[in-house]
């Protein structure tokens, strides 16, 4: 009696396409404010501990990135933008990006709790299930209000670091949380208005599929005046020194003046793709002056907690 | 880009094998490193973070 069995191919993915699947960019950033949460808590860490706390999440952002690929392969399938990723290319198999993916949340959110401290792992562990569950999985698909909700989860990083050094969450690094989430929708609102087509063939409910390109225009402009100001709590609440005010106040400024010319403009997406790029600056300016800014101050801060 | 084809071998007793292409094997070889590595990475930190911590490594807050 013959038996046929099911021809699986080996794999011919590369360590490449496995750091890849991480989406390092996306890391980076989520390492960076991850590290200022934990730079500007009040108290001592020790830095091992401290760099075991930015590996973990390093991780897990790496897993969550993994399962996005993993669920999402169709979907960047038919995006230019996407359509070189590992699965779609045909370079590694959903399976084996699923395996990472879930490997690497198991041992990230593990670790951590093991060696730094629960809350911080819970907050970790609910982070990766917040983006691959609620917003990969549901929001996604589902409504124009996906990257709104959704950026919940690349917001919390800076708690996640504060909650390595103090065990615990306080009001400054909520402060820092909803800076990031109210940058999240003008960021990816200006992405989407120059690739609409891309987001169309795919599927994907993103606003100006939905609402239209004035729509879009008018919530990049209403959300970046709301994150202008936002931007200067840490130093009107006393967080942070005045050298982080004018940097926030400037670059406010600038997003703002941008977001007005993304709002008149009428023909091609100059202004789109400007403000775009500048708010990836914006982002990373913010939270390196309060980088700065804490360890310029000293032992005793700027009257935080 | 398609996976590359499998090679197959018929052996002198009729029988059938696997044999991996050489991209296949290198592949496999760097995966196989960087697993090696990463694991190692691991071992350091629980050792390391153990000398810092002491004897009460797993003592921490909640």
């Amino acid at each position: 009696m013959s038996v046929t069995l099911a021809r699986v191919e080996p794999s011919i993915a590369g360590v490449g396409d496995y750091i890849e699947l991480m989406k390092p960019r996306v890391m980076s950033l989520v390492v960076f404010t991850a590290l200022v949460g934990l730079v500007v808590a009040p108290g001592h860490v020790h830095p091992v501990i401290a760099l075991t706390a930015l590996i973990c999440i390093a991780v897990g952002a790496g897993a969550a990135g993994a399962l996005n690929m993993w669920y999402d392969a169709d979907i960047d399938a038919r995006m230019a933008r996407t359509a070189a990723r590992p699965i779609p290319a045909g370079r590694l198999a959903p399976g084996e990006a699923l395996a990472f993916g879930m490997t690497l949340a198991g041992f990230a959110v593990v670790v951590l709790g093991l060696l730094v401290n629960v809350i911080a792992a819970v907050l970790l562990a609910a982070t990766i299930a917040f983006y691959v569950v609620v917003y990969t999985m549901w929001l996604k698909r589902w409504t124009p209000l996906n990257i709104v909700i959704g950026g919940a989860a690349g917001a919390l990083p800076p708690i996640i670091g504060w909650a390595a050094a103090t065990g615990g969450v306080a009001v400054e690094p909520i402060v820092l949380f909803s800076i990031i989430f109210f940058w999240t929708p003008p960021h990816f609102w200006a992405l989407s208005l120059y690739r609409t087509e891309d987001y169309v063939r795919a599927g994907v409910p993103m606003l100006p599929v939905v609402a239209g390109a004035e729509e879009t225009r008018r919530q990049i402009l209403r959300y970046t005046l709301l994150l202008a100001p936002l931007g200067t709590a840490p130093w009107l609440l006393g967080y942070a020194g005045p050298c982080y005010g004018i940097a926030a106040l400037a670059t406010g400024a600038i997003m703002i003046a941008l977001a007005f010319r993304v709002r008149t403009e009428r023909r091609g997406h100059l202004a789109s793709k400007q403000m775009f790029a500048f708010s990836i600056l914006y982002l990373f300016l913010l939270f390196a002056m309060l980088l700065v800014d804490r360890m310029s101050a000293g032992p005793f801060g700027h009257g935080a907690a | 880009m398609s996976p590359a084809p499998l090679a197959r071998r018929e052996g002198g007793a009729g029988e059938t094998g696997i044999r991996l292409t050489e991209q296949q094997q290198r592949a496999r070889r760097a995966r196989s490193i960087a697993i090696a590595v990463a694991l190692g990475v691991l071992v350091a930190l629980f050792y390391i973070v153990t000398l810092v911590k002491g004897p009460g490594v797993l003592e921490r807050p909640l």
